[in-house]
């Protein structure tokens, strides 16, 4: 893009974008009817965005909305099946990160791209490093970064390690090297999902003086009242389309979360009333943490009757995995104590949840659920292959073994070229059936669903929608943890929502105000 | 310009898996012809003695069976931790574990009888290997080291510790080299067939494969490692105690590669000497690798191995082709399986741009 780029004046020591004349008042990006599909699978709809210099905008959308996808085709990650992107008004093919960055676009992950061992400002000069030359120009380098953290406030030592530096200071470090490549549009992927209240105050602060600088921010995010705080516009997506866009200051967080969450209902599931029993599953003041050591679920209490459906909603990554993992065995809990059909679980012992007559249905099924190189037959005996009915001193009883796998073949109607096919040979549907015929034949007395129908086709979906209503008339207590808010709704006796590992608030299923709900998925208490 | 892709596609099965070894073989032979006639070699008849020194004559024949039963053995105890995907490169240690105890207990046999004797140097090598490998699968699943790594290095850790025994407390009265003294004549293994060295431990390694196809297909503890090796996190979800299925894993494959070193303390040797094994131990990662980590493909590519390398001393003695020509053989052989394997799992797409 000659002539578009940012314009270095090192006599000045500021790194200024082009002065704003009519002839580029035009936006900074304009993406034109942008569609992208995966196979079948419409991640982003007929997507127009424009962003303008010196905004902040937030995009905002559930997970699976399309807002990274949308992002990546920006960044040039993902080719786009339709549509145009103009860089300042000039159409531009961008084939690959890199094409990216040299139009002035830079993208700051989740998971940063940083090389630990090394110190902040060798981190920036190898990402920006002329390929042309052998040796690095690091005194040139550390003037105009020092320039840069004048300019923008952003102080972060240059020689420190980056290992040394918290998450929060990282983040830095990949804005200053978006800056120091002359990005003019910072795209940032739920950038505050990995830092402490303090350090978000900060980032809002930097993104002020970026937009201040004529810099443009897209802002991903699912967060409402973050989403009031820092953006001037806010665009909402939803299952891949533009629901509304809006200026920040014309809209609230209620009309908000009811573009993010909806209001149609795709699929009507027959709802059955059953008088529900006794409590079977038992959860008290459950703290646990996830794999960085962080809080991830808090003073959980639940309690889940026989011949009900407990639905768990909420925005992914807010401990609902945590919470499934404990229940499930794979992971320890800091306090707190569950029992299935009043006996207690050891929790952090696998065992202890496959013999409680706890049916489980994870969230990853493919890494956790599935042995994807073994065979049909091999994952129906998964849990069960050491029983005495399907073993005795040690050796397998394959009549027993195979009798048994045919029937679930036939009673969950899972298509396979048989029980000895790999399982990699099945689609998702299929492969979920593998699971419910696993878990669900014990008639077992709890069934936790976790994102049971994340990824499948609406046959399969909607198979193991009916599936979990036969379970809770059969008298087992079910619980539904879903970011499909429809699902959720559709299904459940009773909602609960989940915030940051919390408890947000409960409703009937029947009736529920998806107002209500959408809010507190948000993280707005009222 | 012309690319060419490696595309992944659906794994053929069934008999196309015992193909693949076949294929690989026949495709080694074939390739071995350059190697051949860059020294020099008429082809035919290389070939010819290379096939004959091996199998020709009755005396040829049982020594190829002499030269495999230690490949048959550490082969198994690589495929065997393979599957579970414990990455055990330290045959080679433990079978010197298995051959350092053996001969311990054969020296300090007495007058005890081969009844009592036989039994325990393989116990006692198999328990010394295993415990060999139970260090670093330990290490593996208590401290998360690398266990390529450990496996490795500890193979030099045991050869030192061979080195500083047969310099010191095993070594023989009045030797100057390392070399221990003779174990008692009712501590080694008897000689089965008259007028050859095929010995015990011939039928016991084709006994041991027996063993661990039966352990691999029909046990409940053969279903936990392929589950443990094909997906460790779905098998410790399934209520596997994945810690124990490894550390078993790792007893059983160091006690195979412990039960070579006995057979060439008891049957070959006699005493402990420093190079007691010409590197069966890593000989066995390609015999793994080219049986497919099964335990019949095992037994099959270890007579392979011994065909070529018994083989190979007659061809270079009638026509002059060097004897370390088995070598290149072997090495051809293991980069061709792989090839194989890749291809079953790949197909080769070339791409106009």
């Amino acid at each position: 893009m000659p002539g578009a780029q940012p314009v270095p004046d090192s006599t000045k020591g500021r790194y200024d974008l082009p002065a704003k004349t009519a002839a580029n008042d035009t936006p900074v990006i304009e993406m034109r009817g942008i569609t992208k599909r995966f196979l079948d699978n419409v991640a982003n709809d007929q997507i127009d965005f424009t962003l303008h210099a010196g905004e902040i905008c937030a995009l905002l959308g559930e997970n699976g909305a399309g807002k990274t996808t949308l992002m990546n085709v920006l960044f040039g990650y993902y080719s786009f099946d339709e549509g145009s992107i103009s860089v300042r008004g000039e159409q531009v093919a961008l084939a690959s990160p890199k094409d990216a960055i040299a139009n002035g676009i830079g993208m700051i992950h989740q998971h940063f791209t940083l090389v630990p061992t090394q110190t902040v400002l060798e981190n920036i000069v190898i990402a920006t490093r002329d390929e042309k030359r052998f040796f690095l120009n690091l005194k040139g380098a550390r003037k105009k970064l020092l320039d840069i953290q004048k300019q923008f406030g952003l102080y972060v030592d240059p020689d420190t390690r980056v290992w040394t530096l918290s998450i929060g200071q990282q983040q830095k470090v990949e804005i200053l090297k978006a800056l120091y490549r002359n990005s003019s549009v910072l795209i940032m992927d739920e950038p505050t999902a990995v830092l402490a209240p303090q350090e978000t105050v900060e980032l809002f602060k930097t993104l002020r003086v970026l937009a201040e600088e004529g810099r443009s921010v897209i802002f991903i995010s699912h967060k409402l009242h973050e989403v009031m705080e820092i953006s001037d516009r806010v665009v909402v997506l939803r299952n891949g389309k533009v629901v509304n866009q809006k200026r920040t200051a014309d809209t609230d967080v209620k009309e908000l979360a009811n573009m993010m969450v909806g209001r149609e209902v795709l699929e009507r599931i027959e709802r059955q009333v059953v008088e529900p029993g006794e409590p079977v599953l038992e959860v008290n003041d459950l703290n646990v943490l996830n794999d960085k050591g962080l809080e991830a679920v808090k003073n959980f209490t639940l309690t889940v009757r026989r011949g009900e459906i407990l639905g768990i909603a909420g925005v992914s990554g807010n401990g609902q995995t945590e919470m499934c993992e404990v229940l499930f065995g794979v992971r320890g809990a800091e306090t707190g104590t569950v029992s299935v059909g009043g006996q207690p679980l050891r929790l952090g012992h696998p065992l202890s949840s496959v013999r409680s007559g706890l049916a489980r249905i994870p969230e990853d099924r493919i890494h956790m659920g599935l042995l994807m190189d073994m065979t049909v037959e091999d994952n129906l005996q998964l849990e069960n292959h050491w029983t005495g009915r399907f073993a005795r001193n040690g050796l397998r009883k394959f009549d027993e073994i195979a009798a048994n796998s045919q029937t679930l073949i036939t009673d969950y109607s899972i298509k396979t070229d048989g029980k000895d096919a790999p399982a990699k040979s099945l689609s998702g549907g299929n492969l979920q059936k593998i699971i419910l015929a696993r878990e669900l034949s014990s008639e077992p007395e709890v069934v936790l669903a976790s994102q049971p129908t994340r990824g499948l086709d609406v046959g399969a979906t909607e198979y193991i929608h009916q599936r979990m209503v036969e379970e809770k008339v059969r008298g087992a207590g079910v619980v539904l943890v879903s970011d499909d808010l429809d699902e959720v709704m559709g299904l459940s006796d009773r909602i609960i929502v989940m915030y940051e590992g919390e408890i947000m608030g409960e409703v009937a299923g029947s009736g529920a105000d998806r107002e209500q709900i959408g809010l507190w998925m948000t993280g707005v208490k009222s | 310009m012309i690319r060419i892709q490696l595309v992944k596609r659906t794994p053929l099965t069934g008999w196309y898996r015992v193909l693949v070894p076949l294929l690989a073989v026949v495709t080694t032979l074939v390739l071995s012809a350059i190697p051949i006639l860059i020294a020099g070699g008429n082809l035919w008849q290389s070939y010819y003695y290379l096939f004959y020194g091996a199998l020709g004559t009755r005396f040829n024949l049982l020594e190829t069976f002499v030269k495999a039963s230690p490949l048959i053995f550490t082969g198994l105890a690589v495929a065997f931790a393979f599957r579970a995907k414990f990455w055990n490169i330290g045959a080679e240690g433990q079978l010197l574990a298995g051959a350092i105890v053996a001969t311990w207990i054969g020296m300090a046999g007495g007058s005890a009888p081969a009844i009592v004797l036989l039994p325990s140097i393989m116990i006692g090598g198999f328990l010394a290997g295993g415990a060999w490998a139970a260090v670093p699968a330990l290490l593996k699943t208590k401290l998360n080291v690398d266990d390529v790594v450990s496996t490795l290095l500890l193979n030099f850790v045991i050869l030192h510790i061979m080195g500083a025994l047969l310099f010191g407390p095993m070594q023989k009265t009045g030797a100057s080299w390392p070399i221990s003294e003779e174990i008692v004549e009712a501590a080694r293994y008897p000689i089965l067939l008259a007028r050859s060295r095929f010995h015990l431990g011939i039928p016991l390694a084709f006994a041991a494969v027996l063993v661990i196809w039966f352990i691999n297909s029909k046990t409940v503890f053969g279903f936990r490692s392929r589950a443990v090796g094909v997906n460790i996190h779905a098998a410790r979800y399934g209520g596997i105690n994945t810690t124990s299925v490894i550390l078993k894993t790792a007893l059983i494959s160091g006690g195979l590669a412990g039960l070579a070193g006995v057979g060439e303390v008891a049957a070959i040797q006699y005493h402990l000497l420093s190079d007691l094994s010409p590197g069966y131990g890593y000989t066995g990662i390609v015999i793994a690798m080219l049986g497919n980590l099964h335990p019949v493909g095992v037994g099959l590519a270890a007579i392979f191995f011994s065909i070529i390398n018994v083989g190979s001393q007659t061809m270079s003695r009638m026509t002059g082709v060097p004897s370390y020509i088995s070598g290149v053989i072997e090495g051809m052989a293991l980069i061709v399986m792989l090839i194989f394997l890749l291809m079953n799992e790949y197909k080769v797409r070339v791409v106009r741009k």
